[in-house]
């Protein structure tokens, strides 16, 4: 009884104010502090990139230059390296994934999801052991075929080993789980196909989630270095990264100015499409039901 | 405009047996309930008539022809969801339109880009356009066909399902539980609707719920179903009246029957309470039945109990009910091994009892139903007569 009234013991309003406040001020604390920690890159790229090259290697830490050396630093990029082919490139390489990747994965998700048939949970722990082969394993084999098939050096060969996407499909089905069965009943009486049922009723359902996955697709495919480094040898076709490589790699090599204006100006295009896209993007990863 | 025949329907989920050999023909432009406690197979059999779930065995015929081997489409019915299930992304007018679009335009006059190149498609499309229209201002939804459906209340949701099943013009509608998630006036007020709508329309109606309210204000029959069978089947009144077992009884009617256990005596005498009742049935002595009393059959006895035909026992009131224009009253059975009784009386009657005082309850012993251990009716053998037979009235 007495450990009861002691721990009833009304608390002040000056007391809890102190403690909401101190409790706001660590959680904001550790926010703040893994936000420095992953901005940091971005800030030091983008205040490099405005830097003449003499306050570039000096050794006090300053993230305004004392003398603005950004027209220079960009023009030297855009004039040496075709970065606008670059991102074209980039453009192109990532619609092409994207789009058939969409187009492989919704109707396997629906499948996966929604439709009954023999084998299919099988089906379905298949697709989520593929989730666990990194994209290493069968380089070896896809290059082999590409070059036997003369298709080395095309965006074919860049875009095809990640026509196949294992997260998107286990991504969709997920999201397709929650979707109702009367909806897709009644569009089954109303004369619908699957095909029609998939694209025209449950698709436009999951903008939400098509948006998330988007922007993983986007990011992975815009950064990726690996692959066309393995397949593209003629800089006309080359994506960012791999433009940026031949960049370094020419005259160029050690003007740190130039090289971080390059890199940001290809980054642009990802960071301001995900600001556009912000919303639906944390919708679609936190979203577990289409209401 | 057809008659649907359902024939020996089963159907399992795996090991788990949830229709047992269906028969049920209904008649054109009838409407017939399936009632029954959740779980007992109706919306399964439903389904099964609209061709969205496969029976294992048995044959559904509608307008006289079978449709097993059709697709939902093609059997021309429409039918109506408890959740609605309308599309999300398309707005009232698109919803309602979309059976029109299926069904009369080619799949490539349906597709992006392509469509533009249809010259039929224009006419095609007022022609739709008029049709939705007709069916909107039948249901009052002329003003709401440009919004979506989460702009909408639930009665509105609702109109607008019941606008797609009407707009094809089915032969046969298929409601599944449609008033469920209404809220309770709404539910009221879309009863008289939908009966209102099925004496315009003409055509077949077969209905789901597990409200047998709703199975008796609306339906021409009523089957009742509990474990993948029906048990009875016939108008509302025939299954208030006469019901065909005990599950049925205790279904139909609110509150619920009052059951009292009585026992068989010598030559088949019924017993209730040790006092013997002018009741025979044809079961050996010593049987255990349960007398099925409806509350409205219960009344108050003044003065000396008994004589005449009439069964009385002593009961305490527990609790009063107002309901505005009548009482329920709950009583308790005191000392007794058997559940309390809910009896229904005009306010100036139940004002005459108060709370804990003992009363003398009694009843017309011919408004008794009798029911056997196994939960069969069993038919009372008249006054007098010698013989008398078990008739159960097995649907």
């Amino acid at each position: 009884m007495a450990d009861l009234a002691l721990s009833a013991a009304p608390v002040t309003p000056v007391h809890s104010v102190l403690r909401r406040f101190l409790t706001l001020v660590l959680i904001h604390g550790v926010l703040i502090a893994g936000a420095i920690f992953m901005l940091a890159p971005f800030v030091w790229m983008l205040a490099t990139s405005i830097k003449p090259p003499a306050e570039i290697f000096s050794a006090e830490i300053s993230l305004w230059p004392k003398q603005f050396y950004g027209l220079q630093n960009y023009g030297f990029a855009m004039e040496k390296a075709p970065l606008l082919r670059f991102a074209l490139n980039g453009v192109i390489l990532c619609g092409g994934i994207l789009i058939v990747q969409l187009l492989v994965a919704i109707p396997c998700a629906y499948a996966l999801a929604k439709l009954d048939f023999p084998g299919r949970n099988a089906l379905f722990v298949l697709v989520l052991l593929g989730l666990c082969i990194p994209v290493q394993v069968p380089a070896m084999p896809l290059y082999i075929a590409l070059a036997q098939l003369g298709l080395l050096n095309t965006y074919f060969s860049m875009m095809m080993p990640f026509f196949l996407s294992v997260f998107a499909i286990f991504l969709f089905r997920q999201f397709f789980r929650s979707f109702p069965d009367d909806i897709i009943n009644a569009a089954r009486l109303d004369g619908m196909s699957e095909f029609e049922i998939v694209w025209r009723i449950v698709t436009p359902s999951a903008w939400p989630a098509i948006a998330a996955f988007s922007v993983f697709s986007a990011v992975a495919h815009w950064n990726d270095l690996y692959w066309p480094l393995i397949v593209i040898s003629d800089a006309k076709l080359a994506p960012p990264p791999l433009g940026m490589m031949f960049f370094a790699d020419a005259e160029t090599g050690s003007n740190y100015g130039a090289l971080t204006a390059a890199a940001t100006i290809l980054t642009a295009p990802l960071v301001l499409a995900f600001l556009v896209a912000r919303r639906r993007f944390i919708d679609g990863i936190t979203m577990t039901g289409v209401k | 405009m057809a008659k649907v025949a359902l024939s020996s329907i089963a159907k399992s989920f795996g090991p788990t047996k949830v229709l047992g050999g269906v028969d049920l023909d209904i008649a054109d432009g009838e409407f017939l309930t399936l009632v029954g406690p959740s779980g007992c197979g109706k919306s399964t059999l439903i389904r099964i008539i609209a061709g969205l779930e496969h029976q294992n065995a048995g044959s559904v015929a509608i307008g006289g022809s079978s449709v097993d081997h059709l697709r939902p489409h093609e059997r021309r019915v429409a039918m109506v969801f408890q959740s609605y299930a309308l599309y999300p992304h398309m707005s009232v007018g698109a919803n309602i339109a979309l059976p029109l679009t299926m069904s009369r335009l080619k799949l490539w006059q349906r597709l992006p880009l392509l469509r533009q190149l249809s010259a039929q498609r224009r006419s095609v499309m007022r022609g739709i356009e008029a049709d939705v229209e007709a069916v909107a201002a039948q249901l009052q939804l002329d003003h709401l066909l440009a919004r979506k459906p989460a702009q909408l209340s639930g009665g509105q949701r609702q109109r607008v399902a019941l606008g797609r099943a009407m707009v094809r013009n089915p032969d046969v509608f298929l409601m599944d539980e449609p008033l469920s998630n209404l809220d309770a006036k709404l539910r009221v007020h879309m009863r008289t609707e939908l009966a209102e709508l099925h004496k315009r329309l003409g055509a077949t109606f077969i209905y789901v719920t597990h409200d047998q309210v709703e199975a008796m204000t609306m339906s021409d029959r009523v089957a009742m179903m509990d474990s993948g069978a029906v048990l009875q089947l016939g108008t509302p009144s025939q299954l208030y009246e006469k019901p065909a077992s005990l599950k049925v009884a205790q279904f139909i009617g609110s509150p619920t029957i009052n059951l009292l256990p009585a026992a068989t005596a010598a030559g088949g005498r019924l017993e209730l309470f040790g006092r013997p009742l002018a009741l025979a049935v044809p079961l050996a002595q010593g049987e255990a039945v349960a007398l099925g009393i409806r509350s409205e059959a219960l009344s108050l006895v003044q003065g000396e109990p008994g004589g005449n035909g009439r069964a009385w026992f002593s009961a305490r009131l527990r609790r009063k009910e107002n309901l505005g224009s009548e009482y329920i009253l709950h009583f308790d059975l005191a000392g007794r091994d058997a559940a309390g009784v809910t009896m229904r009386a005009t306010p100036a009657a139940a004002a005459g009892v108060n709370e804990a005082a003992e009363v003398t309850l009694g009843f017309d012993e011919t408004a008794a139903h009798i029911f056997a251990a196994d939960g069969e009716r069993i038919e009372p053998r008249g006054q007098g007569a010698a013989t008398g037979s078990v008739v159960p009235l097995r649907a």
